[in-house]
């Protein structure tokens, strides 16, 4: 076994046939792996995110996060892009499974990809995963501190449905981490969201961690807590680990 | 907390961007993560040109304290100077 990975921006075809840029990890080693397709947080497609990406390749696993603002913004900075998507309004719902769907198409191309995917959202896009996951086949999703699936998203989002109601068409197992000290998601959302789960049956796994807020994984925000994210790291590795074999 | 919530308006005026002074017809103001203030939320104005792209853009990122401290400011130097001097309607 060899840990060298190849890192790099890629074009993929996301939703409408659209070309939009994404952002790919992969391990050289030509073994078996599954694919996760990281979906970025609201401010946008930085290079944290693009660090998170290479550190699911360090894990083993093929992985890929599509710029969804590059019809916005192509090859603007990313706050720039962040603050030009939100001025219009935030992503699509429809589009974002579109772009999803062609980063999993993406990833399921690649040498060695064993057909398994998860996906693993941020922020906005913990919302964007469990959207995903209601709306295409996968095989794990993991909602980090989501806003807006029990509550409904704001009017000016006309593009955001409520999610909450597709809960019975959840696909696949779902990890989902939250702060206690977080009020977009609140701890009654996510309280709210294990309960309908648990009424429909759906497997599921709920953290929510004492002492931290929105973001704690983002280690180049003060939001950070380190124990949270350490403990947060183990459990979806673990959960990629029982869901993405072959 | 991610609050998504904007206030858009139309503006009329210019900004020094990344590429140099540019006209600026939008403004967004928001409440929400910065992107480098070093903390949780800030009030976040972004003064704009959507016609020229993304970068056509006068960022900052304010501690509410700060922002309404300058609404204040503006409020005053406006209150102080003769009426209408600066307005879009003033004799050139």
């Amino acid at each position: 076994m060899i840990d060298a990975m190849r890192a790099e921006t890629v074009m993929i075809t996301g939703h409408g046939g659209d070309e939009i840029e994404a952002y790919l990890a992969a391990p050289l080693d030509p073994a078996p792996r599954g694919g996760v397709v990281v979906i970025h947080h609201m401010p946008g497609y930085d290079p944290a995110m693009k660090e998170i990406v290479r550190r699911f390749a360090v894990h083993g696993y093929h992985a890929i996060c599509p710029n969804l603002y590059w019809r916005e913004a192509p090859g603007a900075d990313p706050d720039d892009a962040a603050a030009t998507a939100r001025a219009q309004g935030g992503v699509p719902d429809d589009r974002l499974v579109g772009d999803v769907e062609g980063a999993i198409g993406h990833l399921k191309g690649l040498d060695g990809a064993n057909g398994k995917i998860g996906v693993i959202g941020y922020c906005s896009g913990g919302r964007q995963t469990f959207l995903t996951a209601c709306s295409i086949q996968i095989d794990a999703a993991v909602d980090c501190y989501g806003a807006f699936v029990v509550n409904d998203p704001p009017p000016q989002f006309s593009g955001m449905k409520p999610l909450l109601g597709l809960a019975p068409r959840l696909s696949c197992p779902l990890l989902g981490l939250f702060g206690a000290e977080d009020t977009f998601p609140s701890p009654e959302e996510t309280a709210t969201l294990s309960a309908e789960l648990d009424r429909l049956g759906k497997p599921h796994e709920f953290h929510t961690y004492e002492g931290a807020g929105h973001a704690f994984f983002s280690v180049d925000r003060p939001s950070y807590r380190p124990e949270a994210a350490l403990d947060g790291w183990r459990r979806v590795f673990d959960f990629f680990g029982k869901h993405l074999a072959a | 907390m991610c609050t998504y919530l904007t206030e858009q308006i139309e503006i009329d005026g210019s900004g020094k961007s990344p590429r140099g002074w540019i006209p600026l017809t939008h403004a967004s103001v928001y409440v929400d993560h910065p992107t480098h203030a070093q903390y949780g939320h800030t009030v976040n104005i972004d003064l704009l040109n959507p016609a020229e792209g993304p970068s056509a853009r006068v960022a900052v990122e304010l501690m509410e304290e700060a922002a309404l401290a300058l609404a204040d400011a503006i409020h005053r130097a406006i209150a102080s100077a003769p009426k209408g001097l600066a307005s879009a309607n003033q004799p050139m």
